[in-house]
């Protein structure tokens, strides 16, 4: 699945370069510039209302931004639908879950292999020729490996809306994942979970990043400080729309600007255990 | 016995030369390609192994093994869940001369350190990530213990530590030294005799220490062969192994009756979908310990409360005709024709889809044991048509001595001994076993050995004695009967089994030896109670929240008036408190069988028994909790003690 990206490990996968974003008068992202390469886990971090979800927004086709350039494999993507950056290999979960509650776990992850079928609607309906060539190849891939992966075998045939909502939310990281993505997008994947339920996804965090079946690149937006430390490779700073400063866990963690912006207020730098 | 004339026919011969390796190349390669040895489920789909593909897995790690360095004699430890993987090393073990040793997968580190230690192992079978953590925190502290090998690579990745050693590399290493040496592997196979000790098998010791049961080979394959005597199974049936390999119930199943019939062993998905897979295969032959039918009786229950007016008529009416008939069938007497009809109107409305639901559409015998089992939970399944009978065992006869025959089922006995065992009851009343499977002694513990195996009898340290009609009626542990106010001797686990009839609650335990009263301390079903609790609009967070609502004690005290009926009154339980969480094999406070060890719970929980025998109506609680990761926890509260109203 990654084969068709030309990208060696390291090389820049995602650019920001000079984005600007405003409602109004309200600039929720002034002129920020992020570089994302193959392979990492990057973390974006700021205070509520700093302009992190603005920024996923705008990644992924949900925002266009006024001014600047955002780019993806080396493409200006600016200008593409939501869809057809997904097609490209981009994907992400949401704040809060979105996933179809009433349909099952396995449908759930299979709707996200939908941008894949390429047969149309006349062999689809006859479920005949093509149509069932991919629909077998495409189960064996969901069900041999999410399902697998985020150890959610129990529950394949549970409809979501009657889960838990941790388990949701790996349904919905499920879903994300059957696009086969180079970059996926974590907004806040850890919100309202209990510990159990952190550590679980965390490491399934880790699984998409560092098995060799999947490595996919993850930009993740978080508050548990002790997660995103933990996990990401580097950390992106963000405070009302301007960047603080972009590096690794422990020069974020060092820079005083950060401990004053964000890090320092006791009750922000929440984590749990 | 009236089976014993068809099974002659297909019964294997136990010659004091054989052993588990040979009769398992005598049946692979005789089944070969054309049959199917076990089933996994693997990403959604059953995939099979014929007996030629376990044939080939267990060769090359047999030789593997040998190639690392295995010797005669020397002990190979597995832990993990139920698995083709861990049914091959095991095997592979005994073929190459070595000696199988099996931990439970929820073994704490501790508890994982003594036993590897205490039994020399050498090779340590893991499953994954979690065993071999657990074998790397202890690998410095056992320096006896050489390789770590491990078949499941998820989150193996970073792992660089020279004594870890996957499955697969194993089996390579066994291919290699098959090109050096073409013949070895037939060669070990065909060494040693029955004698031989093939496990050693830690019991899970409701008072002290695990002891290792050293068993052979005879001991193994005579217990399967007395069994099959008595309830023969088919080469086509299937058998569900889902219950931990480190029971001795599980290894009787799968390896002692099932190499010798060949039936095929199916393993779940994980040990979540465990009930869903059952439900897949149907299996013909069941074998577990109470639990897992308390759980099934509490399912039914609990999904009766949710159904419609209806559905709950069709299913009293047709458990009212299931009680009579199992009622008449207990007594031996003829059914009536008329009841007959009934029964058959109940059984294609509710009881045949039921059974279906719970997996047991198939079931030619169910076998409880391990544990008491209530009368209650008993008359429920013959209601449903279910044969299930009691067995008495331990892990030193090597699996089962007394189960009880088709068609004359008391709930209140064992049974019969099977063919070749013969008990008896010594004059203190403990219950004496001899047979061909009875063990060789304990593990490096002469003393104890010498204090259970005399002149041949294994002394059980269960009390029983036999009925007029034969039957083994086993009391229980000699040092859990309690004597009542009024002198009389009591067995608590009776009141136990019958307070967890109710699906409300999951675990009891009762106190009252030599005191003015019964009290119980229980501990509520968290997913049953919970969900009453959300009808009922109740807010709660926690077990612990939930546990001590005034609501739920009023449910609870419902129980266990239902419980107390038909008692006599020193025997009701007349004070009662619902524990803070639930009782746990982690906090040493139940076997990894899950039974209660009653010691060490008086222990821990000394001051709640005082509570319960004093006129406060609460306690305060200031304690710990460890979870399985080793991670400890405070926890303080208030436990409200209640007197049960008539």
């Amino acid at each position: 699945m990654v084969g068709s990206n030309a990208l060696n490990q390291g090389d820049v996968l995602l650019e920001l370069s000079d984005v600007h974003m405003s409602f109004g008068k309200v600039a929720a992202l002034a002129g920020v510039n992020l570089k994302i390469r193959k392979g990492e886990i990057h973390s974006v971090i700021g205070p509520n209302g700093a302009g992190k979800t603005v920024m996923m927004n705008c990644i992924n086709g949900l925002y266009h931004p006024q001014q600047g350039i955002i780019s993806f494999k080396g493409e200006k993507i600016n200008n593409l639908k939501p869809y057809e950056r997904a097609r490209l290999g981009m994907s992400r979960t949401f704040q809060k879950v979105e996933v179809f509650g009433g349909m099952t776990v396995l449908d759930n992850i299979r709707l996200g292999r939908h941008i894949h079928l390429k047969s149309g609607i006349v062999s689809g309906s006859l479920w005949a020729g093509r149509t069932s060539r991919e629909e077998i190849s495409h189960r064996e891939f969901i069900e041999e490996e999410i399902i697998d992966l985020l150890k959610i075998e129990s529950i394949r045939h549970k409809p979501v809306g009657m889960l838990p909502y941790g388990l949701q939310k790996r349904v919905e990281l499920g879903r994300a994942l059957a696009l086969e993505p180079e970059l996926l997008i974590l907004d806040e994947p850890l919100a309202g979970l209990n510990l159990e339920e952190v550590e679980d996804l965390a490491r399934f965090i880790l699984d998409v990043n560092e098995e060799k079946r999947w490595q996919v690149t993850i930009l993740l937006v978080e508050h548990d400080m002790g997660v995103v430390m933990d996990l990401s490779d580097r950390v992106f700073v963000l405070n009302f729309g301007y960047t603080i400063m972009d590096g690794t866990p422990e020069e974020v963690q060092n820079n005083p600007e950060v401990i004053k912006a964000y890090l320092g207020e006791e009750d922000l730098y929440a984590t749990r255990g | 016995m009236q089976h014993e004339g068809s099974v002659r026919q297909n019964e294997i011969e136990i010659t004091e030369e054989l052993t588990i390796p040979k009769l398992f190349y005598q049946q692979a390669t005789k089944y070969g390609k054309d049959r199917v040895a076990m089933r996994e489920k693997e990403f959604g789909i059953w995939l099979p192994i014929t007996w030629q593909d376990y044939l080939e897995n267990v060769k090359y790690l047999a030789l593997g093994l040998i190639s690392l360095g295995l010797e005669e004699g020397d002990k190979v430890a597995m832990i993990g869940d139920n698995r083709p993987e861990g049914l091959w090393a095991e095997m592979a073990t005994l073929c190459a001369r070595g000696i199988g040793v099996w931990l439970f997968q929820d073994c704490l580190i501790d508890e994982v350190k003594y036993i590897i230690d205490h039994s020399d192992t050498k090779f340590l079978f893991g499953e994954g990530q979690e065993e071999v953590d657990k074998a790397i925190s202890i690998f410095n502290e056992c320096p006896k213990l050489k390789k770590v090998i491990w078949d499941d690579p998820k989150g193996m990745r970073n792992y660089e530590e020279d004594y870890l050693i996957s499955l697969k590399e194993v089996q390579q290493r066994g291919r290699e030294l098959e090109k050096e040496k073409p013949d070895l592997f037939e060669e070990m196979v065909n060494r040693g005799s029955g004698e031989d000790v093939a496990l050693l098998f830690y019991t899970s010791g409701t008072t002290a220490l695990p002891k290792g049961a050293l068993l052979s080979h005879h001991n193994m394959l005579t217990m399967g062969q007395h069994l099959m005597a008595v309830d023969p199974c088919k080469a086509s049936d299937d058998y569900v192994s889902y219950l931990p390999f480190a029971w001795i119930g599980e290894q009787m199943m799968s390896i002692s009756c099932g190499l010798q019939v060949g039936y095929t062993l199916n393993f779940p998905e994980e040990p979540e979908t465990a009930q869903e897979n059952i439900r897949e295969i149907g299996p013909h032959v069941m074998f577990a310990p109470p639990r897992m039918y308390e759980q099934m009786t509490r399912t039914v229950q609990v999904k009766y409360l949710d159904s419609t007016w209806i559905k709950r008529k069709f299913y009293e009416f047709s458990t009212s005709m299931g009680y009579k008939v199992a009622n008449l069938k207990f007594d031996k007497k003829a059914v009536p024709f008329y009841l007959k009809i009934l029964e058959w109107i109940a059984s294609i409305t509710v009881q045949k889809k039921l059974k279906d639901h719970l997996g047991l559409s198939r079931v030619r015998n169910a076998y409880t044991g391990g544990a008491a089992m209530g009368p209650d939970h008993f008359r429920f399944f013959h209601a449903l048509g279910v044969n299930l009978k009691q067995i008495y065992g331990q892990t030193e006869v090597a699996g089962i001595s007394v189960v009880h025959r088709s068609g004359d089922i008391k709930f209140d006995t064992v049974g019969h001994p099977i063919p070749g065992t013969e008990v008896r009851i010594a004059e203190d009343g403990e219950i004496l076993t001899r047979s061909p499977s009875v063990f060789l002694g304990y593990y490096k513990n002469p003393e104890a050995t010498e204090n259970t195996l005399i002149d041949g009898w294994l002394y059980s340290g269960d009390k029983g004695f036999i009925d007029d009609d034969g039957h083994l009626v086993v009391f229980d542990r000699t040092k859990d009967v309690f004597t009542l106010k009024d002198g009389k001797p009591f067995a608590p686990q009776y009141l136990e089994t019958r307070l967890k009839f109710s699906p409300y609650i999951r675990d009891s335990w009762v106190i009252g030896d030599k005191k003015d009263y019964i009290s119980a301390v229980l501990c509520i079903d968290y997913s049953v109670v919970g969900k009453w609790a959300d009808e009922k609009k109740l807010n709660y967070t926690s077990y612990q929240e939930l546990s001590q609502m005034p609501e739920v004690y009023d449910l609870v005290e419902k129980q266990i008036r239902l419980a107390n009926k038909d008692l006599p009154d020193v025997a009701k339980v007349l004070k009662f408190t619902n524990l803070y969480k639930e009782l746990d094999a982690d906090d040493d406070e139940l076997t990894r069988t899950r039974k209660l060890r009653r010691a060490f719970v008086e222990k821990r929980y000394a001051d709640i028994v005082k509570a319960l025998y004093s006129d406060s109506d609460a306690v305060h609680i200031d304690t710990t909790i460890k979870y399985e990761d080793g991670r400890e926890a405070r926890i303080k509260t208030d436990l409200q003690i209640r007197t049960v109203r008539e």
